[in-house]
């Protein structure tokens, strides 16, 4: 018989000494390969208001498409992605007073989905903040990339609700690509939330 | 990769609703519209592997803080991290916060009127052995008041996040403690629908753990998602993962 599983309860407002930790919210360092992105967006309430005590984590496959996980085994199938040893995938930041939150990556390639399908690029994200008894998850795929039109999510939503996924292109240092996205919790435009 | 193993939806009434009136703070913040299932990929069934690595010396004691001791009951708080087998969740990051013995949180935005103890960060982390155990000692937390709604108490509390092998397990919670009478008024306990998923989030009193004539011990034990035990077994409520 299967034990009953620990339930989830808020981080409430008090986590930023606990959790944060300098650095964390840069997962891309000297020597890591690929192209760097600089993510900015806000968090978001049902009135628009910025949420400004929200945790976000993040966990996405490196340049060449591998997770650093033992389970991904591409080196030894048919993918052959290699590990990067500057690259290790997670990283995690909280939002400010104005609801806004900064992260700076490479673009991940694309992994394997279900079957023979791929998915394209995207980033997993985890939201915690008062209010959410449990953590919502949502993705950030990349404008202009092809792979979109196939990935298997995105494909299944409808097109407005599928553009709440898809990071905007954003000014910045040519250096260096800057994309926004941001997490509408709850209304009109609330981003697509998934059930893992 | 067609044979990945996904891991088992919770079943119903163990995780709270994101909806919860009774909760003022959820009323703008929950989603509205339906979440998407998605079946797990790479993507859900890694995660990060935070461990050992990460705990520095003095982590796992609370006790003590820039120079001093803590103000407050002494507890020592331990437990395992399983999955819903029973295995063994080795190696895997557990960090803790909470209120300090008067109720307060050494954080800016805690503007309760109770002191704040210099010798007390109400910060830790610990990691799991390879059997799962992990140990911290910490101060007993107090109760404290919040404007969820007249005469608010937040129960005593200890904040755990853990992570455990994979995107889909990760966990941020709550334990509470034994016979406290504010969990029958607590809207965020309460938000647990199944009382046995409720009991889950109460540690239990162990003179084992207890060390003499130092701490008493309490006992938490924490289950994590498990793995399906084959590629295609059916959801809990009948869908195909």
């Amino acid at each position: 018989m299967s034990r009953t599983v620990t339930p989830s309860q808020t981080i409430g407002p008090f986590f930023h000494r606990a959790l944060l930790h300098e650095g964390w919210n840069d997962l891309a360092v000297r020597g890591t390969a690929g192209e760097r992105v600089a993510i900015e967006g806000r968090v978001l309430d049902g009135d628009g208001a910025p949420v400004s005590d929200a945790m976000i984590e993040v966990w996405q496959a490196n340049a060449a498409g591998r997770y650093d996980h033992p389970e991904d085994r591409q080196e030894e199938d048919r993918h052959k992605r290699p590990l990067d040893p500057n690259f290790h995938g997670f990283g995690r930041t909280a939002t400010g007073p104005d609801g806004r939150f900064r992260l700076r990556t490479v673009k991940p390639g694309p992994v394997p989905g279900g079957g023979d399908a791929s998915q394209a690029p995207h980033i997993n994200v985890s939201i915690f903040a008062r209010g959410l008894l449990k953590r919502l998850v949502t993705r950030i795929y990349f404008p202009g990339e092809p792979l979109n039109e196939a990935d298997p999510l995105l494909s299944a939503l409808p097109a407005d609700r599928r553009a709440t996924l898809v990071a905007r292109v954003a000014d910045g240092d040519a250096a260096e690509r800057f994309l926004h996205f941001d997490i509408v919790l709850q209304g009109d435009n609330e981003t697509v939330f998934l059930d893992v | 990769m067609s044979t990945l193993l996904g891991y088992r939806r919770m079943a119903q009434g163990i995780d709270p609703p994101y909806d919860h009136g009774a909760y003022a703070s959820t009323h703008k913040r929950v989603p509205k519209r339906p979440l998407i299932r998605i079946t797990h990929t790479l993507s859900e069934i890694t995660g990060p592997r935070l461990g050992a690595e990460l705990v520095g010396e003095g982590d796992a004691d609370l006790t003590r803080f820039a120079g001093g001791e803590a103000l407050g009951e002494r507890i020592v708080v331990t437990g395992r991290v399983l999955d819903e087998d029973g295995r063994p969740v080795s190696n895997t990051l557990v960090e803790i916060w909470q209120a300090n013995s008067a109720g307060r949180y050494a954080h800016d935005v805690d503007q309760h009127d109770a002191p704040l103890d210099p010798h007390f960060s109400g910060v830790g982390r610990v990691a799991t052995g390879a059997d799962g155990v992990y140990r911290f000692a910490t101060i007993k937390p107090a109760a404290y008041p919040w404007k969820n709604h007249y005469n608010a108490w937040r129960p005593q509390h200890i904040h755990f996040s853990l992570f455990g092998p994979s995107f889909a397990t990760r966990l941020i919670t709550q334990m509470y403690f034994p016979g406290d009478p504010l969990l029958e008024l607590d809207p965020i306990y309460q938000s647990v629908p199944e009382p046995a998923a409720r009991e889950r989030l109460v540690c239990a009193f162990d003179i084992e753990a207890t060390i003499p004539e130092r701490a008493l011990g309490y006992r938490f034990d924490i289950v994590l998602r498990g793995r399906n035990a084959t590629p295609h077994e059916r959801d809990s409520d009948g869908g195909v993962r």
